[in-house]
């Protein structure tokens, strides 16, 4: 009687494919339950890498920079003084600069013939994407001319904050832009309430929030709130270290005094403007405006509340 | 001058039987077509990431089929015993070597038609415009760069045993230079003697590969590079692919072929 050659192969893949499906089924259940169970996670940036894609983050944060400069950007092997905070982060005035040196010619002097050569062949001349780019096609005004090229940082800006969705900057960089200087306003609000979920309480997303009802919204009321909002959160979380973000607590202040002061709540006004003196480099200067608000203040106003917030409190 | 062509045809006609280029090809079409996919802001014109993934995908491709293909040409003649009757017939020894460059080149050029083809036309459906200028310059300025890389490989393939090893030394090289060739005098600088002047040595001899990426130049849409300046690094190009050329001949002459 002839065996059939394939019958025992047969059987035993039968028998290891159920031993699979047990298995799968068996180990299924642990793996959801699991806390480091990837599959969970909505973004796939996070499935594939984990926690350390939060390292490429701050590289394509770099790079949206970059961009800005239309490719002209130091290596690491270059004098990066002059590019520590990226530019297009400081022009949006929600990050102090720490920029020092000169950006317009980190490259120096040619060191050989061949430096010399190769300049021919990549971007060295220092523009900026908002002033026309490498075409240069500035406005008059020398601003906001073919300011839609900034268009351009927005990949690499979106890119970050997949990454590391925790880095508040990028959120408030990248609303900055859409809003400012391409008029994607509702675009700029619902990105500014995505890292408001990833980060929540964040004065820095609360302060751009703001700025979003007060200079486009046209509401005062709420730009308002979310500012205040802003300056609680930003005295729970910042007053007690050593160096504290003043850069931002001076432009909450400055913006809310600036507000009351349209809204005529002087009173109001007054508390952060002495808020804002007590942090400002120049005092002086806002003392001045203090005196200008007490004098507006002499003759009594009647019906005018209280102080919502107390300096310091 | 015809026994060169003829060998060179013979490579590109192996060139486009072979299966590489086309999956090169259609990878970076599909990965560039994914990656236009994406809404970003809604905002259909941003289009400089776009360039820069294609073109990273171009010179990638460009260097796996420029390496890999001259790697194995003169391996894959002694292995297949077809070096012996080639060289029976009236074709010298440097000739068989500078048709099988010729035909890499050529080869290679063909595929950058290709691939800049594709990337103009991806380009220009977001920006509608096409600065040809600013393209021929970039993949004639790429082209004569993929002449030194092959005279490079083909001066391995006689110098390392296996193409596979061959290979792997030329891309680490090539990309080496590529990435730190730049910055090497910069590193050297501040270096104690001798390593100072060993390391500017190395700088000064090692042929600069970077000065042909002129990628940020077209992502950024820069004005067109000088004509004059093109010219002189093509010149650059052409003396170290005919040094590697003189150097693997020179090789080739003396190797017993069994």
């Amino acid at each position: 009687m002839n065996a059939n050659p394939y019958r025992l192969p047969g059987l035993l893949l039968i028998a290891l494919f159920v031993l699979c499906f047990g298995l799968a089924a068996h180990l299924d259940l642990w793996f959801q339950a699991w806390q480091g169970n990837r599959s969970q996670s909505a973004n796939p940036m996070g499935v594939l890498l984990g926690d350390s894609r939060r390292m490429f983050a701050n590289h394509f944060f770099v790079k949206a920079d970059a961009y800005f400069h239309s490719g002209y950007y130091p290596s690491v092997f270059d004098n990066r003084e002059a590019f520590r905070t990226p530019h297009m982060a400081e022009d949006t005035g929600t990050v102090g600069g720490h920029n020092q040196g000169d950006e317009l010619g980190f490259l120096g002097p040619p060191r050989d013939w061949i430096d010399a050569f190769s300049r021919q062949f990549f971007p060295s001349i220092h523009t900026h994407l908002d002033e026309g780019g490498a075409r240069g096609k500035a406005a008059p005004s020398g601003d906001l001319g073919e300011s839609s090229g900034v268009r351009e940082i927005l990949p690499w800006l979106r890119l970050s904050a997949e990454l590391d969705p925790n880095s508040v900057q990028t959120y408030t960089v990248t609303a900055y832009w859409l809003r400012q200087r391409m008029g994607k306003v509702a675009e700029a609000e619902q990105f500014l309430r995505e890292g408001l979920r990833e980060n929540p309480g964040s004065y820095e997303i609360l302060y751009e929030l703001g700025r979003i009802f007060a200079e486009n919204h046209n509401d005062p009321a709420r730009a308002c709130n979310l500012w205040e909002l802003a300056l609680r959160n930003w005295q729970k979380l910042e007053s007690a270290k050593s160096d504290p973000d003043k850069f931002l607590l001076m432009q909450i202040v400055s913006h809310l005094a600036t507000l009351e002061e349209k809204q005529g709540n002087y009173r109001q006004a007054l508390v952060y403007m002495q808020l804002w003196k007590e942090h400002s480099p120049e005092p002086a200067r806002i003392q001045q405006r203090i005196e200008e608000l007490r004098q507006k203040l002499q003759p009594p106003s009647v019906g005018k509340a209280e102080p919502r917030l107390k300096a310091g409190t | 001058m015809k026994n060169i062509l003829a060998v060179s045809g013979i490579v590109i006609k192996e060139l486009y039987r072979r299966k590489d280029f086309y999956v090169l090809f259609i990878l970076t079409v599909l990965l560039c077509l994914v990656m236009a996919s994406v809404n970003i802001f809604n905002d259909k014109n941003i289009i400089r990431y776009l360039k820069e993934i294609c073109l990273l995908l171009v010179w990638i491709a460009s260097l796996v089929i420029a390496i890999t293909t001259t790697a194995r040409q003169i391996p894959a003649e002694r292995e297949n015993r077809t070096l012996f009757p080639l060289l029976a017939k009236p074709l010298t020894r440097s000739q068989l070597l500078l048709g099988k460059f010729l035909g890499c080149w050529l080869a290679c050029g063909l595929a950058l038609l290709c691939f800049y083809l594709f990337f103009g036309l991806l380009a220009s459906s977001r920006e509608h415009y096409w600065p040809l200028v600013n393209y021929f310059q970039a993949a004639a300025l790429h082209w004569v760069m993929l002449g030194v890389v092959i005279a490079l490989t083909l001066f391995g393939s006689l110098v390392f045993t296996a193409p596979s090893s061959n290979a792997t030394i030329c891309f680490v090289v090539v990309g080496g230079i590529l990435l730190l060739g730049r910055h090497l005098n910069k590193v050297a600088l501040p270096l104690p003697e001798p390593r100072r002047s060993l390391l500017y040595s190395l700088y000064y001899a090692i042929p600069h590969f970077e000065l042909f990426d002129v990628r940020d130049l077209i992502i950024h849409n820069w004005p067109p590079i000088a004509w004059r300046v093109c010219g002189l690094a093509s010149l650059y190009a052409l003396a170290y692919t005919a040094v590697f050329l003189i150097a693997a001949c020179m090789i080739f002459r003396r190797r017993a072929l069994n």
